[in-house]
């Protein structure tokens, strides 16, 4: 079993009135405003020299208190503030909420809404691949993949737009199925779409995998083992590249995942590099999923038999998916209102961040910048 | 003075003006150095911009001026009319004296550059190694910007810069080695380290020493390569002055026009570092193949060249009129865009003319394969990440250095077999 | 602000069938095994659909104006009754409700019995950890630890209930993602972890006074002073 003393992550910010010249630790702030960080994200670094001591993240500064907001707001009304958590993957917001809160009704979405469910979301597991690459590129120095990436981006988000009118925040689903019928044209859209990126997935790993500096900068930075990882709560393609082959949407399947063939990537070593890999090959298999999806979408109705005043009975339910980032889990207390009496987002950035440290000790200043990257984490998420 | 100038025209000068003594002529070629150094840095600025941008499928600046070309311009006047920030802190004399350290060493390199035969400031007999002393007292120049900011962060750069600049001059430094050893495979036995003199002596050979004893020659020339691009603090080598890092560059704590003489140095010293490898490596001023293929024909060939490639720029630029929406807002950006092609149109035509032909080509050839070495940097910027500064440190004395040696010997070797 | 929430909830309408368009009918009582108390008591400022189901028995008596699921049924696997043996009436019940399995245990159980679990009974991840109010009950807080076993693919939870400034034993030394997972429930609702390394706020400043996620904290309270000293907003808003 782990020794929890290793993880300790605060540090004794005590000798700071020395200049730094004269001790061997320096403690080194990178401000909520920083390039790297991806939103605002306030890390405090204990360093001797390069090597990083120890790390304290100051998170809060994007809390804009949702949870409490969801106590005030009926379960309709709640719906669009889920995206904005993880704005980078909306869908999957807002697929976990809609689910949740399903289950607790004791409904099922109709396959149909099952169906399209799946493509959007991991259309939407595409793209928040695809940012992740091109920011985590940008912050180790490739400045190119970025704009490829955001590039391709596009096109995912100009399918979002056709389907329900909004790109990034796109409150796509209703609490019961999907409000919004497929558009005429959307497999042909998604279709063409598959034949464009598949190659220039391949464009971004003949990029970057075989690239020495790539290679250099990544391997063997940001170490965590898989106990550690279990340990500290640590999900999605982290887990997966310290070699767990463990994929919600396998182990404890939703919203038609069952029916699609696809594989779980695993890496061996669960260092940056691996996690590189491992999210280069969810994006394919994505790819597969949405092919095999798309072909053979059901007929039927979209939204089930849900009452226009959603009044769950009492109770409380737990749901989770698998989001790009790792397991999101919506708990939600129902008192029988039509408002939650408790939701609460168990987000897998904010867990994920906490592994920071761990990951990060022993390492240099400019592998902190890296390992942050590799997390892809999401302040709106990690804050709420 | 009138007899120098004479006899110049009259192709009868054979030594450069610094050693004729033509302190007048050498001033001409001084101040048309300095013009050409800032017309190639504002070019590189534009260039830059617009190839990176190309390569990460964007436009690049495109507003100012015809497809951005007045972009260099409006960035220079934004620079000149910025606040001249002085920390309160700061050291103001060295603050002051920093920048003008780098700028001057940047310019001063440019004195043994030679264009031609005869076409450089003076050639000194010592001119390789004088080049590669005074570009290594551009790191005076950084420590000292980064000492005289007086905050942790920039001196963190600065000294990370100097650490890294120095390293590799040690790689660059046996990299030129084996190019002298090359060029005393001659009847004497003499080598030389005069720049005039390296070209002279590949031309002796026959042999642009890139090729002389395969691969020794290109080895020799790649340690150069890389090591030059660390030398001037560009990627993959520039986490000194990266955004992304936590210490910021030496240069964090000057703005406006300081600031941009530290970005002016940069770009004169990958034009220099640039130099050095076309001189020592590449041939210089020689055209392609001067002596497989020679006569008269070939000869007006490749005298062609320059006019050749200024048309083809005037004609690329005319495409782009002819492509200009038409729309009235782009009025006077296309009339620009004409005006400054028929320019280009005008430059080389006056480039067929015999007089001019005959004695640009050195010219012409040296600034080709420089502006291909900007290209290369331009590349590397847009393709690789960054190394990390121990990783690059290791690259300099654990891959670099023992290469460097090695190519140094086997050349010796070779030299004295063959 | 306040009306703001009032006014889309249409009231209930009372019709107990609509209320209840699920597959399947609902089990005999009308009334679930596990009620989270009253929350139609005042103690509940802001959730106008309690008011209004209020005034909906008025005319309804016999249909309930909440919509009744499937009840909680009783938790039956052996790992139940090996910690029945174990601790008796410590367990204080242990259920499934839509197919999710709970217990509710004594707090005197707490950090032995979470530890058991994760060695005996292989709950090596601690998905989460979190707490609700309930301010009209005696035991206002119920802290929940929901957790998953990789190797059986299970997922639980474990709930206890305690007072009001109760502390409670820090699962941190078994699962040391319960580092920020405590620290957030500590912000948001105030309850101390004992043997925690660092509790402090997490999502709030330092030295804001309150703790958000309990009931009597209203929907737009903020902490004034901390505004006001530290923003310079004079008005705290």
């Amino acid at each position: 079993m782990p020794d929890a003393t290793k993880f300790l992550s605060h540090l004794e910010l005590g000798e700071t009135d020395q200049t730094f010249l004269d001790s061997n630790e320096l403690i080194i702030n990178m401000g909520p405003q920083h390039p790297a960080t991806h939103g605002v994200l306030r890390v405090i670094l204990k360093l001797d020299g390069e090597k990083v001591l120890g790390t304290e993240c100051v998170i809060g500064y994007l809390h804009r208190g949702v949870e409490k907001i969801a106590e005030h707001r009926t379960y309709t009304m709640f719906n669009p503030y889920v995206d904005r958590m993880d704005y980078v993957a909306a869908v999957s917001n807002g697929l976990g909420y809609c689910e949740a809160v399903e289950k607790l009704m004791n409904v099922e979405a109709p396959p149909r809404a099952n169906y399209i469910r799946v493509i959007l979301t991991e259309l939407n597991r595409l793209a928040s691949h695809m940012l992740w690459l091109g920011t985590h590129a940008l912050d180790i120095g490739a400045i190119t993949p970025l704009f490829y990436t955001f590039r391709d981006r596009e096109e995912i988000l100009k399918i979002f737009e056709k389907y329900c009118g909004a790109r990034l925040t796109t409150h796509a689903f209703r609490i019961g199925g999907c409000l919004y019928e497929t558009y005429d044209g959307f497999e042909q859209d998604v279709t063409r779409f598959l034949k464009f990126v598949a190659p220039k997935i391949d464009e971004y790993e003949e990029l970057l995998t075989t690239n020495r500096i790539w290679v250099e900068r990544t391997k063997k930075v940001g170490y965590i083992t898989a106990d550690d990882c279990k340990a500290l709560g640590v999900t999605g393609p982290v887990l997966r590249a310290s070699g767990v082959q463990w994929d919600l949407r396998k182990a404890q399947p939703y919203a038609a995942y069952k029916e699609f063939d696809f594989d779980i990537p695993t890496g061996t070593n669960g260092d940056t590099y691996d996690r590189y890999l491992v999210r280069m090959q969810e994006m394919r298999q994505s790819l597969r999923i949405i092919d095999q999806a798309v072909g053979k979408i059901p007929e039927g109705p979209i939204m089930a038999k849900v009452p226009k005043v959603i009044k769950p009975a009492v109770g409380e339910i737990y749901h989770s998916i698998e989001a790009p980032k790792g397991e999101l889990g919506y708990f939600i207390v129902s008192d029988g209102s039509t408002q939650p009496y408790r939701v609460r987002v168990r987000p897998p950035s904010f867990v994920n961040l906490q592994a920071l440290d761990q990951m990060v000790r022993g390492q240099l200043v400019a592998d902190v910048v890296a390992v942050i990257g590799t997390l892809d984490i999401v302040l709106g998420e990690v804050d709420r | 003075m009138l007899d120098y100038i004479n006899s110049y025209l009259s192709d009868t000068v054979h030594v450069t003006p610094g050693e004729a003594g033509n302190f007048f002529w050498a001033l001409v070629y001084i101040i048309a150095i300095f013009a050409g150094l800032s017309v190639a840095v504002i070019a590189m600025n534009w260039l830059e911009r617009k190839i990176l941008a190309h390569m990460q499928i964007r436009l690049g600046p495109m507003r100012v001026g015809p497809h951005g070309l007045l972009q260099p311009v409006a960035d220079a006047i934004k620079l000149l009319l910025k606040e001249d920030i002085l920390p309160s802190e700061a050291d103001p004399l060295v603050f002051w004296l920093a920048p003008l350290i780098v700028v001057w060493t940047a310019f001063t390199v440019f004195i043994v550059v030679p264009f031609g035969p005869t076409h450089a400031v003076t050639d000194m007999n010592i001119g390789v190694l004088f080049m590669l002393g005074v570009s290594s007292l551009s790191v005076l120049g950084v420590v000292t910007a980064g000492w005289a900011s007086n905050s942790h962060y920039p001196l963190i750069g600065a000294l990370r810069s100097s650490a890294q600049m120095v390293s590799y001059e040690i790689a660059m430094g046996l990299a030129v080695i084996s190019a002298v050893l090359m060029s005393s495979l001659n009847a004497e036995g003499t080598g030389t380290l005069s720049m005039i003199g390296l070209v002279q002596a590949q031309e002796a050979q026959q042999t642009w020493f890139i090729f002389k004893f395969f691969p020794l020659g290109l080895i020799a020339f790649f340690v150069f390569a890389v090591a030059m691009v660390a030398e001037t603090n560009r990627a993959p080598f520039d986490l000194p002055e990266a955004e992304s890092e936590l210490t910021a560059g030496f240069h964090t704590e000057y703005s406006g026009f300081r600031w941009s003489l530290f970005f002016l140095a940069e770009y004169s010293a990958m034009i220099a570092v640039s130099s050095i490898a076309v001189t020592l490596w590449l041939g210089g001023w020689l055209r392609p193949f001067p002596h497989a293929l020679t006569g008269e024909t070939w000869d007006l060939v490749f005298s062609l060249f320059p006019g050749i490639t200024f048309m083809f720029l005037a004609a690329i630029t005319f495409y782009s009129v002819a492509r200009m929406p038409k729309h009235p807002y782009f009025r006077v950006q296309t009339i620009g865009l004409a005006g400054f092609g028929a320019v280009l149109a005008l430059i080389g035509l006056a480039l067929f003319a015999p007089p001019v032909r005959d004695r640009i080509q050195d010219v012409y050839w040296f600034v080709v394969k420089v502006a291909g070495f900007m290209y290369l940097y331009i590349w590397y910027r847009g393709t690789f990440p960054r190394y990390r500064f121990d990783q690059l440190m290791k690259v300099g004395w654990k891959v670099l250095l023992p290469i460097g040696l090695g190519v140094l010997i086997l050349t010796a070797v070779s030299g004295i077999v063959f | 602000m306040a009306d703001e929430t009032k006014a889309p909830a249409p009231p209930p309408s009372g019709e107990p069938k609509d209320s209840q368009g699920k597959p399947n009918p609902p089990s005999v009582e009308p009334v679930p095994a596990k009620k989270p108390g009253d929350p139609a008591a005042p103690a509940n400022p802001g959730a106008p659909g309690s008011v209004a189901t209020g005034s909906a028995p008025a005319h309804h008596e016999a249909a309930p104006a909440k919509p009744v699921g499937p009840a909680a049924t009783e938790w039956h696997s052996e790992m139940v009754s090996r910690l029945t043996r174990q601790y008796g009436s410590g367990i204080r019940e242990a259920s499934t409700y839509l197919g999710q399995n709970y217990m509710v245990v004594d707090s005197s159980l707490i950090p032995e019995l979470l530890r058991l679990l994760r060695d005996q009974e292989q709950f090596d991840y601690c998905v989460d950890i979190t707490a609700l109010h309930y301010p009209e009950k005696e035991k206002a807080f119920e802290v929940i630890w929901i957790l998953y076993s990789f190797a059986k693919n299970e997922r639980i939870r474990v709930k206890t209930e305690i007072v009001d400034g109760q502390v409670v034993p820090s699962s941190f030394s078994i699962w040391p993602t319960a580092n920020w997972l405590e620290r957030e429930v500590y912000d948001m609702f105030g309850i101390r972890f004992d043997g925690h390394p660092d509790l402090k706020r997490i999502l709030l400043p330092d030295g804001w006074k309150g703790h958000p996620l309990r009931k009597d904290y209203g929907i737009i309270q903020q902490d004034n002073e901390w505004v006001q000293i530290n923003l310079g907003i004079e008005s705290g808003q």
